[in-house]
């Protein structure tokens, strides 16, 4: 004897404790499986690109900073060196090493934040955030040294950095970084082998390596499913091009492979901040630009690996203060093509832990 | 280090098969003629092996408006910008979709859709994606016009 | 493959974007922000009981939030939560995400007109007596973003608002210190009374 169901659909979100910000998801369920999901976006659409072309841009900045809210630096290294393209302005070499470890540090601090939530949402309610939580304030402090803020730095400029590093950072970093790796060891020992871990993401998930460059993911999500492709490696920007890193791909495009490959990550962060540190020079921090900075007519593209993936600005200029178009290729919002394919025949349980391993960041995405 | 095409390279090769495609070249992008697009870029994805769609991007310029692409082959580590154009006098903008080729311009698409107001024939689920149903305009359109306090430096103010 | 979706998503849109619309519209005015009891509105010859004054104790050290994070802010109200500033030492250790078992909004970041209906919906499925706290720059005027096509430009023009806390992104320490007003709004409500 059969049953005669009926799907139903469920409304998850926008406000959610594990939709990592306001994300809408509408679940068609068979019972408690996923047979259709609607992402719905916008809840947090604030217009960037659209007040971005009232400002100049030099008051772009801090707009970029509150894209990917937890990974400030980044933003700020894309748009710099995106306007760096357009009108020609050269950094020092000081300069270089400051954003390079700027930009690691901070990446080692968003893949903390990674995990974490990833691990939130499987159920060990809060204990791995509040550990990886504080490394992050540790890295989190080394930021408030040298800029003053914890979380939208605004550090980076065209042509350089703001201002010098404070004499006490250098010594700070590399007591930090000389204890991360016996903590990322900590959080391996005791998540890798835990049985609920591998019992939940072995196998859940599954994204392909040709679905997921056909899908223009980027970060670790395509490289976890076995994609080598890294910025920092394929295309080198600022000075990567001097560190010795290995790109951490995985085998099988699950979930898990997505969280061995942002602890990889890390640990290799690491190794780029250690040489980074010891090979910094002395010199100037910031090539003068003018604050009313007017770049030849033209465009540009410029990409960096951020910690969730390919951030890209692409700018137009027409001669005057401002942008003429400002455009961001949100990684988020990219990544999330492949919800729908991901989620479909998996339970709403799982909807969570595959969501919270694609690492998404709601700024991003809605702009 | 990615390298970055001639797109005089590029529009010789697409003019060789698809004579008609090819507006105009210089040596960075590829302007193609917008019914063409869809075709040229079936052969770009599968001869020249350019499999990753890494960007779209539409710009409101006074008389037309400009998509861009940005691909990208990951197997030989090349980047390539093709152009395209649409008139703005019509009441209803369209472009050809390239989902059937890239899944990831699928929510790009909406998003230039949302924003602009251009159509792409042949997207699955073309609909508003970051506004909401009712919202009058698009508001990355030019003549859009927004009261921004304290946009600009002091004296700066063209608008 | 498609499938036989139970609904149809441009039903619920249209809903969806006529909701926004009115909402809009019914929210040109900011809600006044409530301080009768700095008006003496309380200023009874009441006695007040020690149950009353436990009652009161109680209250002020168990404001259970709802975090409504929305943007960057709500990074700071988690470290905030979080080890190393901890509110919980001010007996806001459970933070509760169903509005039925909350009684502080803590709304943390750009509220945009689309995320402005389900807020004020679940403003309006909290149990009295309920608070509002608005923390960032954005809250309380639209912020960085002000002037925008989606932007609200304030929390009080959607729900009442209690304590304001300035900041892009406020310091934990900043929360903290509007958390400690709240407390002392929440206790006075019934101490001018005592008066």
């Amino acid at each position: 004897m059969t049953l005669d169901t009926q799907p139903v659909m469920i409304n998850i979100g926008p406000q959610h404790p594990s939709t990592h910000g306001v994300f809408r998801m509408r679940a068609t369920l068979d019972g408690e499986v996923i047979v259709d999901l609607e992402p719905v976006f916008g809840y947090l659409h604030r217009g960037i690109e659209k007040l971005a072309e009232h400002k100049t841009y030099l008051q772009n900045m801090p707009f970029t900073d509150r894209l990917d809210y937890l990974a400030s630096m980044s933003n700020n290294f894309a748009y710099a060196l995106a306007v760096e393209r357009l009108a020609g302005i050269k950094v020092p070499e000081r300069a270089e090493y400051i954003r390079v470890i700027m930009a690691e540090l901070m990446r080692i601090a968003s893949h903390l934040m990674a995990v974490g939530f990833l691990l939130n949402d499987m159920g060990a309610f809060m204990t791995p955030v509040l550990y990886m939580w504080r490394e992050r304030e540790k890295i989190l402090d080394l930021f408030e040294m040298v800029c003053g803020q914890r979380l939208t730095y605004n550090y980076i400029r065209f042509g350089g950095v703001s201002h010098d590093l404070p004499d006490e950072f250098i010594p700070a970093a590399q007591r930090f970084i000389d204890e991360m790796p016996h903590f990322i060891d900590e959080y391996d020992r005791l998540l890798a082998e835990n049985e609920v871990l591998l019992a939940r993401t072995r196998g859940v998930g599954v994204l392909s390596a040709e679905q997921a460059v056909n899908a223009s993911t980027s970060g670790p999500v395509l490289r976890a499913s076995g994609v080598g492709w890294d910025l920092r490696k394929a295309n080198p920007y600022s000075i990567y091009d001097r560190f010795k890193f290995d790109i951490v791909t995985g085998t099988n495009g699950d979930v898990y492979d997505r969280y061995r490959v942002r602890i990889g990550e890390m640990q290799q962060s690491v190794r780029i901040v250690k040489q980074a540190l010891g090979q910094i020079p002395q010199g100037e921090v910031r090539t003068k630009v003018s604050p009313k900075l007017c770049p030849p007519k033209g465009e540009a593209y410029a990409a960096i690996e951020a910690p969730k993936g390919e951030l890209g600005f692409y700018l137009v200029s027409d001669g005057s203060p401002k942008p003429y178009r400002f455009k961001v290729r949100a990684p988020s919002l990219i990544n999330l093509t492949v919800l729908r394919d991901l989620v479909v025949g998996w339970k709403v349980a799982d909807l969570i832990v595959i969501f919270g391993s694609i690492d998404i960041c709601m700024g991003e995405v809605d702009r | 280090m990615t390298q970055l095409l001639s797109g005089r390279d590029v529009a010789r090769q697409i003019g060789e098969r698809f004579p008609d495609a090819v507006a105009a070249s210089d040596e960075n992008a590829v302007l193609l003629n917008s019914e063409a697009l869809l075709e040229a870029a079936g052969f770009l994805k599968e001869d020249l092996g350019f499999d990753y769609l890494t960007s779209i991007t539409a710009i409101d310029y006074p008389e037309y408006f400009e998509l861009v692409y940005h691909l990208t082959s990951i197997k030989r580590n090349q980047g390539l910008v093709l152009k395209t154009r649409c008139d703005k006098g019509d009441a209803h903008v369209e472009v050809p979709s390239v989902v059937s080729l890239w899944q990831g311009a699928d929510l790009q698409e909406r998003e230039i859709y949302d924003l602009f107001g251009i159509s792409f024939k042949g997207h699955p689920n073309l609909k508003r994606i970051f506004l909401w149903d009712g919202f009058q305009g698009h508001p990355l359109r030019k003549d859009f016009v927004l009261d921004v306090p304290g946009g600009g430096l002091k004296g700066s103010r063209k608008e | 493959m498609e499938v036989e979706r139970p609904y149809s998503a441009s039903e619920l849109d249209r809903i969806e974007g006529a909701e926004i619309q009115a909402l809009m519209a019914a929210s040109k005015e900011p809600y006044p922000d409530p301080v009768d009891w700095l008006e003496g509105e309380g200023r009874r010859n009441v006695i007040l009981t020690t149950t009353e004054s436990l009652v009161d104790w109680c209250k002020r050290y168990s404001t259970w939030p709802i975090p409504f994070g929305l943007a960057c802010c709500a990074f700071e109200m988690v470290g905030a939560f979080a080890s190393r500033f901890d509110l919980t030492r001010f007996g806001m250790d459970v933070f509760r995400f169903s509005p039925r078992q909350a009684d502080l909004m803590l709304v943390a970041g750009t509220l945009t007109w689309k995320m402005a209906v389900p807020l004020r919906r679940i403003y309006d499925q909290m149990a009295e007596p309920k608070w509002v706290v608005a923390m960032g720059t954005c809250t309380i005027s639209g912020g960085a973003f002000r002037g925008s096509y989606s932007v609200v430009p304030g929390l009080n023009l959607i729900v009442p608002v209690d304590v304001y806390i300035p900041g892009c992104p406020p310091r934990p320490e900043g929360l903290i210190h509007g958390i400690t007003l709240l407390h002392a709004k929440v206790a006075r409500d019934k101490l001018i009374k005592k008066e």
